[in-house]
Formats: structure tokens, C-alpha cells, sequence
């Protein structure tokens, strides 16, 4: 089963590309088998490289509704799957009181008084919808649990109502930052996507894309700094996120090219720990910060 | 040598099995036919190289393997990376199995390589042609090249042997040969020389850095065409187990070198974070449970006396105190710098952590390692210089290090200290000093020893191991992901 998103890995990488997300080859890849196979899509990686765009992304090129479910410790059934409403079924059992037990007791376990929660709302959807699991490594392991059904079979069972399957499958891209190693019966599930640095080259294309006042050249040089940073081992290296933050801070301090001052002035832009700015410094023969 | 039949076009998967004489290791489930086109053969092909990985400790289902044969469907054999991405995104479950199975893809889907590619003999002149062409292309970046020339090193300078069982292929050879690290100098002349690059640039300091990279990925490739060509030579399926490292977190500690134990260290703050979600869910169970009476009673006055809501108590939070002691002689070194890294980078769990390390005599180390975990490459050097661990001689000497320790820092030791005491218990035929060993455990809550070998050597040789296991819980510790499931599970809340 399909969502019938894209026609091939072309046709992912082209479309992504009008939004604005340029996908490597393994990105667009991956992306257009978890549309042909109708799998969920697991997105691990560093903080920073796109993987919640990725999702945002797909939404846009496909006019897909996007349903978000961000978790967080604590996430449970009532927040991500559904709830009754009780308010509503007190307020229905008071109103009919000259009901027999047995038409009320089928009456408030029905449609009326369901909530739906973020997967029960992509699952029930009849357009074309992204499910967004954001962060699923915040979650408790109970929750992953939870996941599991939706997952494979992309269907709800609610016991007072039967089994809820999904019309129409959403695309749906679990995101995780490595936290918690998450469950095996998970990942089995799921297609793994890891989304790592980009290439010299494509990281090169994005902050052109990104930052369109940037000289050719000063992006080139932006790139490789970045990409010396990243070799070195840092507590925290800088991801693509910050080098479009370094390249947006250059454009604005009217940099044309790198000098030792300016990387100097603006190291805390793309490194967040002084230790490592000291270190950086060093390894770049920067004179003392 | 390179395939005959092979296809120019670069990407093309080829079949290496067409040339592949005898081929004695995998004639069960290599497609021993030029038909690798045909559906039969690439499902062979698919299923040899899951057993391949499997045999590498990857949990691959059979639900797996026909989503990636549907998966390879989708996708189509024209382009070998798409190839390539679509099985990783199928079978693989992590990125740190990531570089196995780019080696094992490797085999199981070599490259095709041109047949007209030049042909070398081992003399002076050829050599350095080739170095010239390698100079060329390091500066070009241009990895097809790059692979291209892999082919032809290794094809002319990486041969060995002559008989049809004792020949093989060689990257280390090769490599000694070419000595590719040789041609940084020529590659940032030339990359100096090139147009538009007339000004100095402040990006020209990592110019030097970013070609080493360029040569390290071709040594890689040099490595991976070698793999290939003996795969030719023996089959597949036994290469692919035999050379092929496996992830780090599975390399045996006292057999890592030292490139494995760089990459080790590189997971060290990944693990931790790992171990520290793992920690707060730990403490956070522990501390529920039991009912605080009086504020429940309190509470249910605003439910009309009806207890709705239980109270649970709330303890303090009291953080354990951990001491670590480590031997950390040559044999064992490794091991021991990467727990004292583990532990360093866990420091923020816990109200105390102090490490000694001894070798015979014992030290405090705790402020190096504090300091070193900006460069945690240079700690052993570090430990092993500025502290005084070593009495008369350099072996290590259990017996008469656990009693120093005892005696020295004995206020170190608490009821609410937890030791672990990591080493291989060989005491190089000296007195184990049981006694010292005692008087640590009855004053400590707990003590945990980690042992680096195996529990069938323990109490070979000069190893004491059994009569320090009988003193307190001694358990095997072999890697790194060992060592990260025992933290995990051991280390108090």
C-alpha cells in the first residue's frame, strides 16, 4: 500500500528541491521508498540537519495536511491517541434521564464523544496527510508500545468501538535525536533514514539557497571552515543550521571575506561551549580570543 | 584480473563471480552465473548478503530482507548508491552499523571497473606515473577517478604470491608502495597554483587537513578494491565475515588498535548521554512507590474525605558517590581510558566521582581526567606521566596496589560509595593481598570489578581472578557495548 506521493527518487529530490530543502541522494532515496512501500520513516541525526523540515518539506510539495505529534516525557494514550470526553458524557447521561441503561451505555461510547489525538486524526483522515512524530526518543518506552500498532498496520483499536484502519495511509516520519536508543520492535518497523552532515558540495548549494546575498566565493570558504570545525573533536560540532546562521551573520556584518578577524568575532556563532572555541581557536592559529 | 566482461559505465553493477576461479568459500549462496540480472540470482545475491551481515551480529528479520528486495525493486540496478541507500534503509536499524555494511555492500555489489583501464607492472617508472595521475586527481577531488586509480594500484602493485592457493591481494602493500600520505606537498602546490586562488585566503590553513582527508578516503578505497579482489579470489561470504572489522562498540577491548579505540572514544559522550536518560528513568522509578499518609488524608478533605488522589512520598534526592580504580598498565590500558572517559562524561550524575589509577603504586587522578576531556586522545600519555604509578619495576602488581589504596584512601570509601575496580587481575605472580581487597568491600556499599578478559582465562597464567571474584561480584567486560549495557545497569541511583 502506497501514499502515492512521488514517481521516483527523481521526481522526490526535483519537488523537495522547489521548497527549498535540497535532499542528498540518501535522503531522496529513502524518502521516495517509504512512499512506494507505505512504511513509516525513522529520521535520526544530529540537531540541526533538517530532519523535522524534511517532514515540513514533504507536506508542502504534496499539499498534504500535516499532523504533529511532538513528545515529550510524559506523552501518554490520552495525548497521543484519543480520549473520551467526559464533561460531554456526564453532561449527555444527565440530559436523557428518562433512558433505559442500556440505549445511554450505547450512546456515550460513541463518535460524539471521542477526541482524537494526533494519531487518531492522521489515521482517520480521508485527504492525504504527513504524520509528524517529533522527538519520539523523549518519549516513555510505554508510548513506543503505543506506536507499535499504528505502525505496522497503521490502525487504532479502541476497545468501546472496534478497530479504526486507516483509508488512506498517512506518510509518516518519526524524528529521534539518539537520546534513548529506541526499541528494536520500533526501528523493524520503520525504514532508517540517518541524515548526517552534507557533503561539501550540497552544503555549499544550501547555504547559497538559504542565504541569497552571499557571495560564491565567501559561501565556498563558509563551507570548508565548517567542515574543518566538524573534523576536529569538539563537544558540540556546528550543524548545517548554524553554518546558515554564520553565513546570515557574515551577510549582515558586511563581511566579502574571511579574515582572521571575523572568524575571530563570530566563532560564537557556530560554536556553543567556550572550551571548545578556545580549542578551535588554537587548531586555526587564531591569536588569542 | 579486473573483470573482462565487465561494463565500462561506471556504477554498473557487475558480477564478480563471473571470474571468480574455484571459489571455494561461497558456492552456496553466491550466484555463481553471469545472470545477476535475473530475479533468481539478485535474490541470492540479496539473501548472501544478509547472512553476511547477520554473521556481523545484525538483527535482520526475514520480514526485512523481502522489504528490502522490494525496496531494491523500487529503486532499480541502474544507480549503485540508490542501490545502496535503499538497503541500508532496510536493514540497518542504527548509523554505527553503518560502516560494516558499506564494506559488506561492497563486496556483494563491487563496483565495475573499465577494462581499459591502464595496466601496471611493478617497476620505478610506472609507480611514478601512477603517483603523477594520483596527484592529479587528489587535486581534483574527483572521486571516480580516485576510484579508478584504487583499481589500478592495487591491480599492479598490490599482487602477491604465486601459486593458486598462497596469492592473494594486498591494500597494505599496495599502499607501502604508492605511499599516497607522500603527495601532500605536490596536491597543495597544485591546488596553490590554481587559478582564482592568486591571494592568500584565510581558508588556505586548512588546506592541509582537507587533503590528508582526500588521501584517507583513498587509502579506504584502496582498502575496499583489495577486499574485493580476494573476495574474487576465496568467495564472498568468507571474506565478507573474515575482513571486515566489526562496529566498534563490539571490538574486544584488549584487541583494539589504535584507530578503533579513536572511534571508541568518539562515542563516549553519545553513550553517556544514552546512560544518563537511562539513570534519571531509573531514579525516577526508584523514588516512587510509597504513600506519604499524612498529606493523602490532608488532600482527600477537598474530595469530601474520599482519598482520590494518593500522596507519594518525595525522598531527597541523594546522588551516590562513585570511585573508580583502574589498572592502567600497557595491557589493559585501553580499557581503562575509555571507562574513565565513560564515567568523567557521567560526572553530573553523581554528588562525587574520584579515579585512581595505579599500575603498583596507587594515584589520584581524578583532576587530570577532569582536565583532559579536552583532548581525551592524549590521557593515557598524560596518566602515565604526571602520576606516580609505578614503584620498583613497570608491571602491575595487584596485591600490593589494592593495599596502598586501602591504606592511603581509605576516607575516600563510604556507605554510600560505589568502587568499581577494573583490570585483568594479573598480578605478574605476586602476593593478591586478599585482606586489602576486604577491607575496601566492608567499607564500600558496593564493589563492582570489570574484567576485560574472558571468564574461561580467568585464573589461567598469573591471573587471580577467581579468588577476587569470591570477594565481591566480578563480572566480564569485553566492549564497549558491554560496558555501556553493565554501567547502565550497575551504577546506583
Amino acid at each position: 500500500m502506497t501514499t502515492g506521493f512521488f514517481s521516483s527518487v527523481d521526481d522526490v529530490a526535483e519537488r523537495l528541491a522547489t521548497t527549498g530543502y535540497l535532499a542528498s541522494p540518501a535522503v531522496a532515496t529513502t524518502v521516495f521508498l517509504a512512499d512506494r512501500l507505505g512504511k513509516p520513516l525513522l529520521v535520526e541525526g544530529p540537531a540541526g540537519v533538517g530532519k523535522t523540515e524534511l517532514a515540513k518539506a514533504v507536506t508542502e510539495v504534496t499539499g498534504a495536511r500535516l499532523v504533529r505529534l511532538q513528545c515529550y516525557e510524559g506523552v501518554d494514550e490520552s495525548r497521543a491517541l484519543y480520549e473520551w470526553n467526559h464533561a460531554k458524557q456526564l453532561l449527555r447521561i444527565t440530559a436523557g434521564r428518562g433512558e433505559s441503561w442500556d440505549e445511554t451505555r450505547t450512546d456515550i461510547f460513541g463518535e460524539e464523544f471521542l477526541l482524537p489525538r494526533p494519531l487518531l486524526t492522521a489515521i482517520r483522515s480521508e485527504q492525504p496527510t504527513v504524520l509528524l512524530i517529533d522527538e519520539t526518543d523523549k518519549a516513555d518506552v510505554e508510548v513506543e508500545g503505543l506506536l507499535l500498532e499504528v505502525l505496522s498496520d497503521f490502525q487504532i483499536t479502541v476497545p468501546e468501538l472496534g478497530t479504526i484502519t486507516a483509508t488512506r495511509r498517512p506518510f509518516t516520519v518519526l524524528t529521534s535525536n539518539a537520546s534513548r536508543e529506541l526499541s528494536e520492535a520500533l526501528r523493524r518497523r520503520c525504514l532508517f533514514l540517518h541524515i548526517g552532515f552534507p557533503e561539501e558540495e550540497l552544503e555549499r548549494r544550501i547555504v547559497t539557497l538559504k542565504v541569497p546575498g552571499l557571495d560564491a566565493a565567501l559561501a565556498g570558504s563558509v563551507v570548508r571552515l565548517v567542515g574543518a570545525l566538524r573534523a576536529m573533536d569538539l563537544r558540540k560540532v556546528p550543524s548545517v543550521s548554524e553554518t546558515i546562521d554564520w553565513a546570515r551573520t557574515l551577510l549582515a556584518l558586511g563581511a566579502d571575506r574571511l579574515d582572521e578577524r571575523v572568524v575571530r568575532e563570530t566563532l560564537g556563532v557556530l560554536l556553543k561551549h567556550q572550551e571548545d572555541i578556545v580549542k578551535a581557536a588554537a587548531k586555526l592559529d587564531l591569536d588569542a580570543v | 584480473m579486473s573483470p573482462a566482461d565487465a561494463s565500462t559505465a561506471r556504477g554498473d553493477l557487475t558480477d564478480p563471480s563471473t571470474t571468480a576461479p574455484g571459489d571455494p568459500g561461497g558456492a552456496a549462496t553466491s550466484p555463481g552465473g553471469p545472470a545477476a540480472a535475473s530475479p533468481g540470482a539478485a535474490a541470492a545475491r540479496l539473501t548472501g548478503l544478509v547472512a553476511a551481515l547477520r554473521a556481523h551480529g545484525f538483527g535482520i528479520g526475514t520480514g526485512e530482507t523481502v522489504d528490502a528486495g522490494h525496496a531494491v525493486e523500487a529503486v532499480g540496478f541502474t544507480d549503485r548508491e540508490r542501490v545502496r541507500e535503499a538497503l541500508a534503509a532496510t536493514l540497518l536499524h542504527g548509523e554505527g552499523q553503518r560502516p560494516v555494511f558499506d564494506r559488506v555492500f561492497d563486496l556483494y555489489f563491487p563496483l565495475g571497473h573499465s577494462a581499459a583501464a591502464e595496466t601496471y607492472t611493478n617497476t620505478p617508472a610506472d609507480l611514478a606515473a601512477l603517483r603523477d595521475r594520483l596527484a592529479d586527481a587528489l587535486t581534483a577531488g574527483d572521486g571516480a577517478a580516485l576510484d579508478r586509480l584504487a583499481a589500478e594500484a592495487v591491480g599492479g602493485f598490490g599482487g602477491y604470491g604465486s601459486g593458486p592457493r598462497s596469492d592473494g591481494w594486498s591494500s597494505y602493500q599496495t599502499l607501502s608502495r604508492l605511499r599516497p600520505e607522500t603527495l601532500l606537498a605536490r596536491v597543495r602546490e597544485r591546488l596553490r597554483a590554481a587559478p582564482g586562488a592568486e591571494e592568500p585566503e584565510f581558508t588556505d590553513r586548512l588546506l592541509d587537513d582537507e587533503i590528508r582527508r582526500r588521501i584517507e578516503e583513498f587509502r579506504e578505497r584502496v582498502a575496499t578494491e583489495a577486499r574485493r579482489r580476494v573476495a574474487e579470489r576465496q568467495g564472498r561470504d568468507a571474506v565478507a565475515r573474515r575482513a571486515v572489522a566489526g562496529t566498534a562498540d563490539t571490538v574486544d577491548f584488549l584487541l583494539a588498535g589504535r584507530a578503533q579505540l579513536d572511534e571508541l572514544r568518539r562515542t563516549v559522550r553519545p553513550l553517556a548521554r544514552k546512560l544518563a536518560t537511562r539513570l534519571a528513568a531509573r531514579r525516577r522509578r526508584a523514588s516512587r512507590g510509597e504513600i506519604d499518609l499524612r498529606r493523602t488524608l490532608r488532600r482527600s478533605l477537598s474530595t469530601g474525605g474520599v482519598p482520590v488522589r494518593p500522596v507519594l512520598r518525595r525522598r531527597p534526592p541523594r546522588r551516590p558517590e562513585l570511585v573508580l580504580l583502574c589498572d592502567v598498565s600497557g595491557s589493559v590500558a585501553g580499557f581503562a581510558q575509555f571507562t574513565m572517559l565513560l564515567v568523567q562524561a557521567l560526572h553530573d550524575q553523581f554528588s562525587r566521582v574520584r579515579v585512581f589509577a595505579f599500575v603498583n603504586r596507587v594515584d589520584e587522578v581524578t583532576g587530570l581526567i577532569a582536565r583532559g576531556s579536552a583532548d581525551p586522545a592524549g590521557l593515557g600519555d598524560r596518566i602515565l606521566a604526571e602520576a606516580e604509578l609505578t614503584g620498583w619495576h613497570g608491571q602491575s602488581d595487584y596485591g600490593t596496589a589494592l593495599g596502598e589504596f586501602a591504606d592511603r584512601y581509605a576516607e575516600a570509601l563510604g556507605p554510600r560509595t560505589v568502587v568499581f575496580v577494573l583490570g585483568d587481575a594479573r598480578t605478574n605472580g605476586s602476593d593478591p593481598n586478599l585482606a586489602a581487597l576486604r577491607r575496601i568491600a566492608d567499607r564500600a556499599r558496593r564493589v563492582h570489578w570489570l574484567n576485560p578478559e574472558q571468564p574461561s582465562l580467568w585464573g589461567t597464567g598469573d591471573s587471580v581472578a577467581p579468588a577476587y571474584a569470591d570477594l565481591v561480584e566480578m563480572r566480564p567486560c569485553r566492549n564497549a557495548r558491554q560496558l555501556g549495557s553493565l554501567i547502565g545497569r550497575l551504577l546506583p541511583v
